[in-house]
């Protein structure tokens, strides 16, 4: 079947069509699961339980509030770490002695959990707002440095070259070769970087919080409240799912040199 | 020998160290050559004989083991806007278009954006990329690519300008209109140029000096002048005097091939 060649290309419609198509069998398969009385109610709901504790979650515990407070933390740590780690790692990337100096210590730094922070932040910050940011700053900044500084030292050296033979300065190099070069890919960089910030202030809200989705999260699984549990869960994903649209959108519109 | 001389190389030489155990590659042995203002050179070659190091060297993007390049007087320590290059891969900025590829150089030296845009309009029209201004590179074939490439380093009003078989990635017909091109500008402009290239019939047609280098070690083997007469037309590449030229480059680089086919 031609449908079925290796790498051969889909129509934008079918791409749609097969990507919505998943999400039905999803549900199809989950309804199944719990309405045709497979698994016990118990540990899983069934969807239209879930989709009626997230409305009474939303109308009547002020769940938007707990949305609101997740999507602050989440961009408020993000946003600092790339404000501060993508000049970092580009400067990384272009200077050798500056990679040989950081590069060792940014290595290791990344490999340190973020969530094994907690405890720590907790009695360094409190259980305030500075504690969630600081689990996110840290989850996300190293990972940042690092993969910005590698895409940097990537850069086509010939680009580099050309611009020495065009008069270019140190300066003028990273400046008008480096950053644009690798503009795509570090927004690509944040998209992921992004993606897995939001597990780290689930975690951080699991522990020591008192609002958030994560919280919410916590209380449900006290009071065994599947469907509360699994619709937070979904909530974090369609937010993840408009990010990742976002930063799509960003790519399209600034770095139409970069797609085929 | 009385000429007004832009370039001389004085007893560069290049030997690469030796990696893992390998022992170093002595890529040039120590070479002299001095070049004329407003001359046309091509070095010709067969593939590692270090002609593109040499060029390299000029451009200040590699630094000679021994020996040094001077370029008006003044020693050659790192690349600079007086040398331009054209390299044989497509080096255009890919974010930038056309015409912002072709300011690339005077908007580094903060050339005022009046004068960017008269002479960015000035060499689009010299390489025929009219209408083609707004074009991003993976909007152009590889010849219109190489041209832009070629309007960005003259629009820099380099001294010289490098060119590292620039047109060795197009094919014959695309190739043969290029050098017409190329040769043209320079009738016109008489800047002086330096050429590396494999192909002899492409050495012969656009030089009015072709230095043949050899390979392992990579040294001059042979100074040919050619003295066809300008403007040149295609069809001189018909002539009884570029064959015998052909026929005499053909056997000197021949030469050169068995050897170096031996040697593998």
């Amino acid at each position: 079947m031609a449908l079925f060649r290796p790498l051969e290309p889909v129509s934008q419609r079918a791409r749609i069509v097969l990507g919505i198509a998943f999400f039905i069998v999803f549900f199809a398969v989950w309804a199944v699961a719990t309405l045709g009385g497979y698994v016990s109610k118990t540990f899983l709901a069934d969807p239209i339980t879930m989709v009626k504790d997230g409305w009474i979650l939303l109308t009547k515990f002020g769940f938007a509030h707990d949305i609101g407070m997740t999507v602050w933390r989440v961009l408020g740590g993000f946003v600092l770490a790339a404000i501060i780690g993508v000049p970092i790692g580009i400067l990384m990337g272009a200077y050798k002695p500056i990679e040989a100096f950081l590069e060792p210590f940014v290595s290791f730094a990344r490999y340190l959990p973020a969530s094994a922070f907690v405890p720590l932040l907790i009695l360094w910050a409190g259980i305030g707002e500075t504690q969630k940011l600081l689990v996110i700053f840290i989850g996300s900044f190293f990972q940042i440095i690092l993969m910005v500084a590698v895409s940097v030292s990537n850069t086509r050296r010939d680009l580099v070259e050309a611009a020495y033979t065009l008069g270019s300065t140190s300066a003028g190099v990273v400046r008008r070769v480096l950053i644009p070069a690798n503009a795509p890919d570090i927004a690509e960089i944040l998209r992921l970087v992004l993606g897995w910030a939001w597990t780290y202030v689930i975690v951080a809200e699991l522990i020591g919080s008192s609002s958030g989705i994560g919280h919410m999260i916590i209380e449900s699984q006290a009071l065994l409240a599947t469907g509360q549990i699994i619709f937070g869960i979904i909530v974090i994903g369609v937010i993840g799912l408009i990010s990742d649209l976002f930063f799509k959108f960003v790519n399209r519109h600034f770095f139409a040199w970069r797609l085929s | 020998m009385t000429m007004d001389a832009i370039l001389r190389i004085e007893q560069v030489s290049r030997i690469f160290p030796s990696v893992s155990k390998r022992p170093p590659v002595r890529a040039l042995e120590p070479t002299d050559l001095t070049i004329a203002r407003n001359d046309f050179i091509t070095i010709l070659g067969p593939s590692g004989c270090g002609k593109s190091t040499l060029l390299r060297i000029v451009a200040g993007l590699d630094t000679p083991t021994n020996g040094r390049v001077v370029l008006d007087g003044r020693a050659i320590t790192g690349p600079g806007p007086d040398r331009g290059m054209v390299f044989q891969s497509y080096t255009l900025f890919p974010w930038l278009n056309v015409a912002d590829n072709i300011a690339f150089g005077l908007r580094e030296r903060g050339v005022s954006e009046a004068i960017i845009r008269e002479t960015v309009a000035e060499y689009v029209a010299k390489v025929g990329l009219r209408g083609f201004e707004n074009h991003l590179p993976k909007q152009l074939s590889g010849g219109m690519q190489q041209r832009t490439a070629i309007a960005r380093a003259l629009a820099n009003n380099p001294e010289i300008l490098l060119l590292d078989e620039p047109f060795g990635a197009l094919d014959n017909q695309t190739r043969g209109l290029m050098q017409e091109l190329l040769l043209g500008i320079w009738e016109r402009e008489r800047k002086t140029v330096i050429f590396v290239t494999h192909d002899i019939e492409e050495a012969i047609f656009m030089a009015s000096r072709v230095i043949v280098m050899t390979a392992r070690p990579g040294r001059i083997k042979a100074d040919i002048a050619v003295d066809l007469p300008h403007p040149r037309h295609y069809t001189v590449k018909t002539s009884p005097e570029f064959s015998a030229l052909k026929a005499r480059l053909t056997e000197e680089i021949r030469a050169e091939a068995v050897l170096a086919a031996e040697a593998h």
